[in-house]
């Protein structure tokens, strides 16, 4: 039976909370609406409201007691409600949350998730389509990672929450309802791990969250023209598997890097910069960056042109063969 | 309903002998009919698909319409999401509200032509650029003058959710300790999405100003006389250099909170049932009527409310797609080289037509 990515995290939280009693989740509006996506749907009313905690209107609130409690014993996740409202919290995710263990030498960990659904293609409003994960990437202490699809986001979710390091759990909400069979029984790749999703020997593509189905598309279309594309779905964006980068860089010399995200100082720069540093000699092509403009997010009536896309993955292909 | 509020036309249409004789109640009768309209014209749009969501006003009518016409044109309003009514009392172009929903802009009007600044989604930043204009204000002094086309104050709107963000609390703090001319106007429509205001607080609203050193007032939201009352009495007080206010209208939201949201999940439709009865607009009718307010009156309140119906949906789909360079305009005073390069491209790949199927 196949499940929708949201319910696939449903069910991943649901599977660790009974397994460990010290799991909770904090939220605004997660309890008895089971968040504004559905994600935490019938957990209140199974696990109670001491687990399942209806949080004020407080994103610091959240993220900070939720710093208490891991330092307390707990294993919070927190639900942050879109993309956009992260950033009330973000004093207490980069001052203290990143830094704790560090500070403690070790004694003190932190095992606080914060889920934040991200990214846009569904026509919302304004702060509803943000991609905030280079701000989240570019501090030390923190690790972020992002599923695609139903059976990443069960398994990665399940080992952020074992995770004793703070983990950023980037949700792409265009596609919660993207639906995939979930192999629960399977033993998943280690935290960390950026999977190949399409193999290929001509050009690689990396990518994570909402466009890795977009991804697939594009390798499908380049293959009509004879160009076989490597698809890899980074899923972890710190530690980015900088190992199944290179090794497919290795074999095809090209790359191309597509993201959501404003292009300056996003994380398609980080992957270029390390694979132009280690791979030199092996690139036929400089790597070459699809990305989000570098403009606020859109009005949704201009999104669909504004979002990288098939078309403009593809022109970033044909512009790698002409190196 | 709590008995401590502030009221003055009660739910049965009986108004105080203590209410300002010289009130508008026809003028913020036809301000509350409009602001409905508004309201009702925009869910149906939405629902045909002309909108990609709308935050509804029902029920907030009589908070909204008492405080708005208690601005001076001077004075600068700084709205949430919800302020349909009050932007309709500044004389915002109703047209102009759709179009964040709609999709179309970020914005949607000038906030300096009306003194109505641009709706806020994030919950509570508001207050924080309340404080900085009322301080401007006061730098610019323009306050206490005891001139009244000279003194101007500031009115901030928030919802009882908004009271836990610590950037609201942070506005209370500045605003007592610098004595600012600023009116905190918090609807208290006892909901944040499904939060019910028991897991914000467990004091009432306006009891909270009171630990911040500034004076809190409660008063009956679905009674815009009082509203109005309310809020003309903070705003002098602020604009004479006395300081904040933090107002609280007691109301309740009765639709979802917004057209995405589903309420069956965490209320009861008895209560919704409960405050339809005490309806701002209702209450209002009754009483003109008692005083013997003609047909005539009613019926072109009517007539006007048709023609901004007809306004709002033909404004609606007439408002222009945003072009594809529109996101580049206006990041940054001077536009840097490589965004200038980013939008050439960009404006040449949607001219090309490739544009990916949605
Ligand atoms: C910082 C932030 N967090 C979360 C949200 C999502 N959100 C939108 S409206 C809302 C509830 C707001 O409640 P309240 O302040 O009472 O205002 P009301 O909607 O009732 O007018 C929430 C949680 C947001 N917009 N901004």
């Amino acid at each position: 039976m196949s499940t929708a990515m949201a319910h696939a995290l449903n069910e991943g939280l649901r599977s660790v909370m009974e397994e460990d009693p010290k799991v909770l989740l904090i939220g605004e509006d997660i309890g008895r609406l089971g968040g504004v996506f559905r994600v935490t749907d019938g957990l209140q009313k199974d696990f109670g409201d001491a687990r399942v905690v209806d949080s004020p209107l407080g994103e610091a609130g959240i993220v900070g007691s939720a710093i208490g409690l891991a330092m307390a014993g707990y294993r919070p996740v927190c639900e942050i409600q879109f993309d956009g409202f992260v950033f009330p919290a973000m004093n207490q995710i980069i001052t203290q949350l990143a830094k704790y263990r560090h500070r403690s030498e070790g004694t003190v960990t932190l095992p606080v998730v914060i889920r934040i659904p991200v990214g846009g293609g569904i026509g919302a409003i304004e702060h509803h389509s943000e991609s905030p994960e280079a701000y989240f990437a570019h501090t030390a202490g923190l690790r972020v990672v992002s599923p695609s699809s139903a059976q990443e986001a069960y398994d990665l979710i399940r080992m952020a929450v074992r995770s004793d390091d703070p983990v950023i759990f980037l949700e792409p909400k265009h596609n919660y309802w993207l639906k995939g069979e979930i192999d629960r029984a399977a033993t998943p790749a280690p935290f960390g791990s950026a999977q190949v999703v399409r193999p290929g020997d001509d050009l690689t593509l990396v990518t994570y969250g909402a466009l890795v189905p977009t991804a697939v598309k594009v390798a499908a279309a380049a293959a009509e023209d004879g160009r076989s594309v490597e698809v890899i779905d980074l899923r972890s964006l710190s530690p980015i598997d900088d190992a199944t980068i290179f090794a497919s860089v290795e074999r095809t010399g090209r790359l191309v890097v597509a993201h959501e995200a404003s292009q300056t100082a996003g994380l398609g720069a980080e992957i270029a910069a390390r694979v132009q540093d280690a791979m030199f000699y092996s690139l036929e092509a400089p790597v070459i960056r699809v990305t989000g403009y570098d403009t606020p997010y859109p009005a949704s009536r201009l999104e669909g042109d504004w979002l990288p896309g098939l078309d403009r993955i593809l022109d970033a292909i044909d512009r790698s063969f002409t190196y | 309903m709590t008995d401590d509020l502030f009221s003055l036309l009660s739910p049965e249409g009986v108004l105080s002998d203590s209410a300002d004789a010289s009130v508008d109640l026809r003028g913020m009768f036809s301000d509350m009919v409009m602001s409905r309209r508004i309201d009702t014209e925009a869910i149906a749009l939405q629902r045909q698909g002309e909108l990609g969501l709308w935050a509804s006003l029902l029920g907030q009518e009589g908070a909204q319409v008492g405080a708005g016409r208690a601005l001076r044109p001077r004075d600068v309003a700084f709205p949430t999401y919800r302020e349909h009514g009050v932007a309709w009392c500044r004389g915002v172009d109703p047209v102009s509200l759709l179009g964040l929903f709609r999709g179309t802009t970020l914005g949607g009007w000038d906030p300096t032509t009306n003194n109505f600044n641009l709706y806020t989604l994030v919950i509570g930043a508001q207050t924080l650029h309340a404080v900085g204009y009322a301080m401007g204000i006061v730098r610019d002094g323009d306050v206490g003058t005891g001139d009244p086309d000279r003194d101007r104050a500031v009115l901030v709107f928030l919802g009882d959710g908004a009271l836990s963000e610590g950037e609201t609390n942070e506005a209370f703090v500045w605003a007592a300790a610098q004595n600012l001319p600023i009116v905190f106007f918090c609807q208290n429509n006892q909901w944040a999405i499904s939060a019910p205001y028991s897991v914000q607080s467990r004091v009432p609203v306006a009891q909270r100003a009171q630990g911040f050193g500034f004076r809190g007032v409660r008063v009956d939201g679905n009674d815009v006389v009082a509203s109005h009352a309310a809020t003309v009495e903070a705003l002098e007080h602020a604009r004479a250099g006395n300081g904040p206010t933090l107002i609280e209208a007691f109301t309740y939201r009765r639709n979802p909170h917004t057209t995405s949201d589903d309420d069956g999940r965490y209320r009861e439709g008895a209560v919704t049932d409960d405050w339809t009865t005490l309806d701002p607009i209702e209450r209002l009718r009754t009483h003109l009527t008692g005083i013997g307010t003609g047909e005539e009156f009613f019926a072109g309140v009517a007539a006007e409310e048709a023609d901004l119906s007809e306004r709002l949906r033909a404004g609606c789909r007439a408002l222009p797609d945003p072009s594809p360079e529109s996101p580049f305009l206006h990041t940054y005073v001077d536009m840097p080289a490589d965004l200038e390069q980013q939008m050439h491209d960009h404006v040449e790949y949607v001219a090309a037509g490739e544009v990916d199927p949605a």
